[in-house]
């Protein structure tokens, strides 16, 4: 019975299954591609390594450690990483770049991909150099060039295409070169300050338990300043970052998704109510209150599971995508592969959704009463408030459970729903509001045309707030897009004046430091800051030594605390960037044997102290005592130098020391001027471009947007459905309307700009309610989450009110041609039949 | 001869807010098992209310319906609807077709909720009594009228009732078509024996039955034996 009375309702079955298969695909592909992406890291784990496991550290070892590594069997290969400027002799030019000095036969697993190939097993013999590939092309230099770090010149060996650990947004930034360890002390790049990470490289034996390895030697290097990182878990905690990005997607993919079940819920209640004649025919002709439930029930479950098909289908298809679209932010290729639990939550999500949003307007069927059949009643469908309460709270727990399975935070996961229902509550509210005051303040003295269309939003079985609701979501997820990027760039941009440094130069030592100022002055830009660096750890917090700390389970001190060598400063006052939160600025005492310091608050909080906590530092083998006087925050986001620890001036001055100067220049030209000026003179000396460090900032920001608006973009197709689906359920009754238009001596020109206004209305009014709201969303996030000012991008009102709302005006002009073309003859209101009346 | 239909101080109460409509008003009166029965009165009197209470599509507010040997009233809506698929047939003056079944579909719908296996021959013969042999797999709206209520007919024999209620069965159509049903109707009632319940306002409709009551204002207002030609 189910299946021959589908039969007859096949078009606008098909357009409820339209409305999720969309929002399924979404849903599907970012979890196959997540599931894939799983998979390949944890069958590429040892080749993201090149190693079984590795023992790190930010300095080099001490005894106890190179005791632990040779009681491991010594380390199979090495390797130091730090940052530097590379020359180019050809031209002048430099780059910031990542130089990696390996010793041994390093990668072990995965693959160095070099051209010529036979360039990776010779640089370390021939003492040459492998050069980032997309580097060599951008500064159009070849195998046979020179290049020079430091001190040390470098023949370009081999161009480097791929190597573990390499490549994603990092290299964007400083792309790596790879040089002899053994070469490294000569190019004197390493000095005081330096940043330095060791690698020591392990092949395990086979049957070797690694993590127990972990479990027991990790804790032992803790005390060492040194970690042991095995290669699963490190390609866990790399699934677990794009996991992040691909649960956010997951939630946008959801949206899109929920949206078609709200079409669903709109078009299934006018579906049904359409049907209850049938459903009271057939209790009087003896079906139960269960039958007639039933046979709906399996209609729409049927066109959940064809629609979670199809959305599988088309979401496995889609995905195939998915590299080439997240290329660059990837760091290894993925192999795509069939996803068993991407399908059954395709399924799953098809038939739940379909069921649960249709119920409220299915259990109208069980309510119907077979007397309909001998008096029409008008009343629609008459539901119970309990069953509908029931129904309502398990559309709730499902989107509850299901975004907390994405989630697996219950805080997040809250927000998220509530945010959710705050929108769609919020656009449902508007667009009843809308429609009671034009009601209200119907514009009498509008023409025929003008007047008719905006009645067409109160006809019955009118979808106008799901229109709005589709329409305004999508709007809404697009604009937010745009106005969260403007946050994020406006929170990352250098200020455009004089004053604000855009030229960083690091690790100047003390004996540089004047001749790098005079070289900057002499160059005619000024230096605007000169600021010393040392470099000390924590020794003890409070009454506990570190290593007390590290070996009390119970200790809620952050770990990144104790094994953390800070870059610390001295100076009089707080800088632009920083507010006090509590305490006071510590005033210079030369005589004091307790240093007042200042602190950062995230840095008080992880380490537990407050102000007249002590803690004692170790500045290279010197222990100094200090008290906490002041908390401040600090704007970390800012492109400036920033500090969590803050010396008074008068107490390390004598304390071996680096500086960082900051100057600035007008244009890029002049900055790569400058900075060849400053690299001939001074070899170990980093210098970071702000414009260009930002720029990659934006070409990152750009990817992502990218990939979130790919997504946003299936909650306005989505939406598309559903107003297709509204044109098409509303179409018998329009062409009557139409007919009767006609008959009466109404012009096409006159029907069509009927039309085209009601969707006017619609489009105008969806939209721009979803940019208000993101305009008010984006404003209370640039408020309290990023504490900045916010200006809004012309974008979302110039470019995708007026696009969303040509585009629904569109769409419903197309669906509307056949209503159009209507003249005094009607269809009957069984579709596909060949009768047709006269009005 | 035993009673098929008991209905006995019946009475119907519309309630709308504190306003309160009696339309029916102790009505009593019993059809025999094969009889041919009409309920006749104006617009208004109470016989559409009467005819949905006795086939057990409302609940009565007063009195009681015994209905094929079963009180009405310790019925559910279910059990209701149980016996209204064993024991009766409808025929209404607007047809009352499902619109998304074809001619055949909506004959054996009755026997498809009793469970019954291939029913589609007992509903093509149905059909082609009914003169619709070449209509099967037609919609109902690519039917005239007259069409429709043949099919409505061939429905309500399908589940060879022991009772068939047909609420003005000519209501719809043109003089010549009704005379047609009309005459389908007592054909196939008399060949299955079955006991028929006509509620109409047409006289000469009501004069073809064996006993006529008259309704007035809710309350039976004559009850008369009809000598049948």
């Amino acid at each position: 019975m189910a299946l021959r009375d589908s039969k007859a309702s096949g078009t606008r079955l098909l357009l409820f299954m339209a409305s999720i298969i969309l929002g399924i695909a979404a849903v599907v592909s970012i979890q196959s591609f997540s599931e894939n992406l799983e998979e390949n890291i944890a069958i590429q784990s040892k080749a993201l390594m090149g190693a079984d496991f590795l023992i790190d550290s930010d300095q080099l070892p001490n005894e106890r450690v190179w005791a632990i590594m040779d009681s491991l069997g010594g380390a199979d290969a090495k390797a130091a990483t730090f940052a530097s400027m590379v020359v180019f002799p050809n031209t002048g030019k430099t780059k910031l770049v990542s130089v990696r000095g390996i010793d041994g036969p390093y990668p072990f697993y995965g693959e160095l991909q070099t051209e010529p190939a036979l360039a990776a097993d010779q640089y370390q013999e021939s003492g040459g150099a492998l050069v980032d590939a997309t580097l060599l092309m951008q500064y159009d230099l070849k195998v046979g060039d020179s290049i020079r770090l430091g001190n040390s010149s470098f023949a370009i060996t081999g161009s480097l295409i791929s190597a573990p650990g390499t490549g994603g947004i990092g290299a964007s930034i400083a792309p790596p070169i790879w040089i002899p360890y053994r070469s490294i002390e000569e190019t004197g790049l390493i000095q005081t300050g330096s940043r330095v990470g060791y690698d020591f490289y392990f092949v395990a034996d086979k049957d070797q338990d690694l993590q127990e390895l972990d479990r027991v030697v990790d804790p032992m290097l803790d005390i060492e300043n040194a970690d042991l990182d095995v290669h699963d878990t490190t390609g866990q905690r790399i699934g677990r970052r794009y996991n992040n990005f691909a649960k956010f997607l997951n939630l946008v993919a959801f949206i899109a998704l929920l949206l078609g079940c709200v079409g669903i819920a709109s078009s299934v209640h006018i579906y049904i109510r359409e049907k209850l004649q049938a459903v009271a025919i057939l209790k009087c002709l003896g079906a139960t209150r269960k039958q007639t439930f039933l046979i709906y029930l399996i209609q729409i479950a049927t066109m959940g599971f064809v629609g979670g098909l199809i959305g599988v289908l088309v979401g496995l298809l889609l995905q195939l995508s998915f590299p080439l679209i997240l290329e660059d932010l990837l760091p290894f290729d993925i192999a795509i592969s069939l996803s068993p639990k991407a399908i059954f939550l395709g399924l799953l999500l098809g038939v739940l959704m379909s069921v649960l949003f249709a119920l409220t307007p299915l259990l109208g069927t069980w309510y119907v009463s077979p007397l309909q059949v001998l008096r029409i009643q008008e009343n629609g469908i008459v539901k119970s408030r309990n069953a509908s309460l029931l129904v309502g709270l398990a559309i709730m727990a499902f989107i509850f459970i299901f975004c907390y399975w994405l989630l697996a935070d219950l805080r997040y996961t809250l927000f998220f729903v509530i945010g959710v229902l705050v929108v769609f509550a919020i656009l449902s509210a508007v667009s009843i509001l809308f429609m009671r005051l034009v009601k209200k303040y119907f514009p009498s003295s509008w023409g025929f045309t003008a007047r008719q269309s905006l009645l067409n939003l109160f006809r019955p079985n009118n979808q106008t707030t799901v229109l709005i609701l589709a329409i305004g979501v999508g709007t809404f997820l697009i604009s937010t897009l745009y106005f969260s990027r403007d946050i994020l760039l406006a929170r990352a941009s250098i200020e455009d004046s004089e004053k604000a440094p855009n030229l960083v130069l690091l690790d100047v030592q003390s004996e540089q430091r004047k001749a790098a100022s005079q070289s900057i002055d002499e160059a005619g830009f000024p230096v605007l800051d000169d600021i010393p660096i040392i470099t000390m750890r924590m020794q003890k917090i409070k009454d506990s030594t570190v290593r007390e700390i590290i070996a009390d389970t119970a200790s809620s001190i952050n770990s990144w605390i104790l094994s953390h060598e800070f870059r610390v400063t001295y100076r009089d006052s707080l800088v632009a960037s920083e507010a006090t939160v509590d305490g006071e600025w510590p005033q210079t005492n030369a005589q004091a044997n307790i240093i007042p310091i200042s602190l950062a608050d995230n840095v008080a909080r992880d380490a537990r102290v407050g102000i007249g906590d002590q803690i004692i530092f170790n500045v290279q083998g010197v222990l100094l005592q200090t008290v906490v006087a002041h908390i401040r925050t600090v704007d970390w986001a800012r492109m400036q130098i920033n500090f969590s620890i803050v010396f008074p001036s008068g107490v390390l001055e004598d304390a071996p020391q680096f500086f960082v100067l900051t100057t600035n220049v007008p244009d890029v030209r002049a900055s790569a001027q400058l900075q060849q000026t400053l690299i001939q003179q001074f070899p170990t000396v980093s210098i970071i471009d702000l414009r260009q460090v930002l720029t990659v900032i934006e070409d990152i920001l750009d990817k992502i947007a990218w990939v979130i608006n790919f997504m946003a973009f299936f909650s306005i197709f989505t939406g598309i459905i559903v107003l297709i689906g509204s044109v098409r359920t509303s179409k018998y009754q329009r062409i009557k309307e139409s007919v009767l238009l006609r008959t009466l001596g109404a012009k096409s020109k006159q029907l069509l700009r009927i039309t085209a206004l009601e969707y006017l209305y619609l489009g105008i009014l969806g939209s721009g309610i979803g940019i208000v709201l993101s305009l008010m969303g984006s404003f209370l996030l640039a408020r309290f989450v990023f504490d900045t000012v916010f200006v809004p991008s012309w974008v979302p009102f110039l470019v995708v009110l007026p696009g969303i709302t040509l585009l629904v005006l569109l769409i419903g002009l197309l669906n509307s041609r056949t209503i159009q073309l209507t003249k005094n003859v009607v269809a009957s209101p069984g579709e596909n039949r060949e009768s047709r009346y006269r009005l | 001869m035993s009673e098929i239909l008991k209905v006995n101080h019946l009475g119907k109460i519309y309630s709308s807010g504190s306003k309160k409509l009696r339309v029916l008003d102790a009505i009593s009166f019993s059809v025999t098992a094969g009889e041919t029965f009409a309920i006749v009165g104006p617009s208004g009197s109470g016989k559409t209310t009467l005819l949905g209470l006795c086939a057990g599509l409302d609940s009565p507010s007063e009195g009681t319906i015994e209905l094929c040997g079963t009180n009405l009233g310790t019925l559910n809506e279910d059990e209701r609807a149980l016996l209204r698929n064993k024991e009766v047939g409808f025929i209404f003056q607007n047809f009352q077709l499902l619109p998304t079944l074809t001619a055949l579909e909506n004959v054996i719908v009755p026997l498809e909720l009793r469970g019954v296996k291939e029913p589609a021959k007992i509903g093509m013969d149905l059909l082609d009594k009914v003169g619709l042999q070449d209509r099967f797999h037609h919609y109902p709206s690519q039917l005239s009228g007259g069409e429709q209520q043949r099919v409505a007919l061939a429905r309500s024999y399908s589940g060879k009732p022991s009772i068939l209620f047909a609420d003005e069965p000519t209501g719809n159509l043109d003089q010549e078509t009704g005379d047609k049903v009309v005459q389908l109707l007592f054909d196939l009632n008399k060949e299955a024996n079955t006991t028929l319940v006509i509620v109409t306002h047409d006289m000469e409709l009501a004069q073809k039955t064996q006993r006529i009551i008259g309704l007035k204002g809710g309350k039976i207002v004559s009850n008369q034996s009809v000598a049948v030609s």
